[in-house]
């Protein structure tokens, strides 16, 4: 959709050429778009479109690969990590991201996400945390709050019956394969901003063949919550962002890089040869 | 972080591998470390694996030899891991191989769905052992069912090929790649114990078979639009159209790529159908039964899927009776029956559990079998 511009006026806000322009399935007031948006800046101010493979979820966000415009793989439920390794490693040259939900990486994805981070893979991983699992209802994810009612925990969720929600990106954080971990928000202008900012740092840590990096998002599900949008981003504000802290979790760039990484480091000017094109 | 350490010597270290100069001689080999250096000369790109028995010297093999041609191995951290990072190389346009034995083979089900509907190129080896459950680590042919019918959920069919030698073996491993990437599938090996621990004299042929231009493959949209491997139809309507294009292909091959063998059929009056392992058990027999006058042949599929169905029903015509002979419960046998229906009695002898029929126990059921058929009548159409 291209709009005229008047005479004597600058752009100042545009749809960045990696956002599609089309509707999107997610629910009113979701997350997800946002993140997307940031994606597609953060991508788009660092040239990376063209070389980007990216891994789909399985989940609301599966559909991912319909408003990004970048090659995408769609993953098995959990596994996205593992496929990104598999790209990583034949293809040197390209830029890999991983893009998932927290029913997806917390719950049924914890080997692949923990082993992937181990290995320090040269992966950027998005993670959003909206703490349910959203496309099949609401149901409990592992990362539910204490206390929280879903459609699994109608009575709310109970330590002594469902245990306790997982934090991954601090577990994760404390392996040496991750070169840096950060959590943002999309609950107001501001942290949205600084996410941009972080998943800009896990982009450039990939770029820069420091290991693996990860950024978290936690984020709003209003029709999982039952809540107006509105009352989903109080929530968020005032209630998840008080137990998954938005913040950079551990920063390794600062250390010097490691040698040798898997995959190995992505030459700058991308001359690296793919194993495919042999 | 990412330390080299200095492996523990294992037999696959041992052996050197052979060089371009081996070519063309006969070297003793271990099956799986004949079926690893087949994929390697084949131009496999990359290989994913996970520790089992009895297929644990193919991932050896690829340890050493993969990192020494420059080309990527990683240990996953499961067979999950494995099979999806295979899935993630091949939907570059990469050529990858996969093993794994049976109880690894149940959590690669998962991926194998997801790639046959994506059509996404692998070859998986399925080095089988005893089972259900954790069953032994003796060699068993006890996952026909799962390698021909399904492995995963929905409608779909993958290639198996069955070696019943080493040698054999290598050349399908070259097969099974240019099978995958011509159709677009999975393709699997299905092979046992017996012959991924092995060793016998092989000719060392190998063969790279040309690469089919992936023009789906994932390679960064630069260029061009962007392009999605995918499996997701939320439209039913999408779906079945998808699901048709799929069974047009599964069609095909199984109209043109379906491959058995036949030895001493000419003047058989009893048949044994057996693959791999069974085969071999089934040679010895057939030998044994001719010494003692009963004219006996076999009938060995090569393709599990496509199975041979229309030259067995030919064969059921000329024969008083078929023994198929398996390292199972009995399951290819319902193929057979189903090739043949009805034509001619259709007897079963097998073992279970890791353990292997004697050729006496064979010769015994061929015997049997004659004792309770009636001559055929031979057609006279042919």
């Amino acid at each position: 959709m291209s709009v005229a511009i008047p005479e004597g006026a600058r752009v100042v806000f545009g749809r960045p050429e990696l956002l599609v322009d089309r509707t999107s399935s997610y629910c009113p007031g979701c997350g997800h778009g946002v993140v997307h948006r940031l994606i597609a800046e953060v991508l788009g101010d660092l040239g990376l479109g063209p070389r980007t493979i990216a891994v789909a979820p399985v989940g609301c966000a599966v559909f991912a690969y319909d408003y990004l415009g970048l090659d995408f793989v769609e993953a098995p439920h959990g596994r996205a990590p593992a496929v990104a390794t598999g790209i990583r490693r034949v293809r040197p040259d390209a830029f890999v991201l991983t893009y998932q939900g927290d029913g997806d990486l917390a719950a049924i994805g914890t080997g692949e996400i923990v082993h992937a981070a181990a290995r320090g893979e040269l992966l950027t991983a998005v993670f959003v945390n909206n703490g349910i699992f959203g496309m099949t209802g609401g149901q409990m994810a592992p990362t539910t709050l204490l206390g929280q009612r879903t459609t699994s925990t109608p009575r709310g969720r109970e330590a002594t019956f469902h245990g306790y929600p997982i934090p991954m990106t601090e577990m994760l954080a404390v392996l040496p394969g991750v070169a840096y971990a950060a959590r943002g928000s999309v609950a107001d202008a501001a942290s949205i901003g600084r996410t941009k900012q972080y998943l800009r740092r896990a982009c450039e840590v990939q770029l820069e063949g420091r290991g693996f990096a990860i950024v978290e998002v936690i984020s709003n599900c209003p029709v999982g919550w039952g809540m107006t949008p509105l009352e989903s981003i109080e929530r968020l504000k005032e209630v998840v962002a008080l137990e998954y802290r938005p913040g950079v979790i551990v920063d390794r760039t600062r250390e010097p890089a490691v040698s040798g990484a898997p995959g190995g480091a992505i030459p700058a000017d991308g001359t690296a040869t793919a194993a495919a094109e042999r | 972080m990412t330390t080299q350490q200095t492996p523990a010597p294992s037999d696959a270290q041992r052996t050197a591998p052979p060089g371009p100069r081996h070519h063309g001689r006969r070297v003793l080999m271990k099956g799986n470390e004949a079926m690893a250096e087949a994929a390697i000369r084949a131009g496999c790109d990359a290989y994913f694996g996970y520790p089992i028995t009895p297929q644990a010297e193919l991932l050896e093999w690829m340890a050493r030899r993969m990192p020494e041609e420059g080309r990527p191995f990683v240990q996953a951290e499961s067979e999950l891991g494995a099979i999806n990072m295979a899935l993630g190389a091949a939907a570059t346009g990469a050529r990858v191989l996969v093993s794994s034995s049976s109880p690894g083979i149940s959590l690669m089900a998962e991926a194998m769905s997801y790639m046959a509907a994506s059509e996404v190129p692998v070859v998986l080896i399925n080095v089988m052992r005893g089972g259900p459950g954790l069953g032994s680590i003796g060699p068993s042919q006890s996952d026909y069912f799962q390698a021909t019918k399904g492995h995963g959920h929905g409608d779909y069919r993958v290639p198996v090929l069955a070696p019943s030698s080493i040698s054999e073996a290598m050349a399908l491993t070259a097969d099974a790649f240019e099978l995958a990437e011509r159709y677009r599938t999975p393709v699997m090996i299905l092979t046992d114990g017996i012959l991924g621990q092995a060793m016998e004299p092989v000719e060392l042929t190998f063969r790279e078979p040309p690469r089919v231009p992936a023009e789906w493959a994932l390679t960064g949209a630069a260029g061009r639009p962007p392009r999605v491997v995918r499996s997701l139809h939320l439209k039913p309507e999408d779906l079945e159209a998808h699901n048709r294009h799929l069974q047009a292909k599964f069609a095909a091959i199984a109209d043109r790529e379906v491959r058995h063998d036949g030895e001493s059929l000419d003047d058989a009056d009893l048949v044994i159908v057996a693959y791999g392992t069974a085969a071999r058990v089934a040679r010895t027999a057939i030998a044994r039964a001719r010494e003692a006058g009963l004219r006996a042949g076999l009938f060995r599929p090569i393709t599990l899927w496509p199975f041979p169905s229309d030259a067995l029903r030919d064969l059921a015509g000329r024969v008083r009776g078929l023994l198929v002979v398996e390292l199972s419960a009995g399951q290819m046998v319902e193929d057979v029956r189903l090739a043949v229906e009805g034509r001619v009695p259709v007897a079963f002898t097998g073992r279970t559990g890791g353990m292997v029929p004697a050729p006496r126990e064979v010769v015994a059921a061929l015997r049997h079998l004659w004792a309770t058929t009636a001559e055929q009548p031979r057609e006279t159409t042919r």
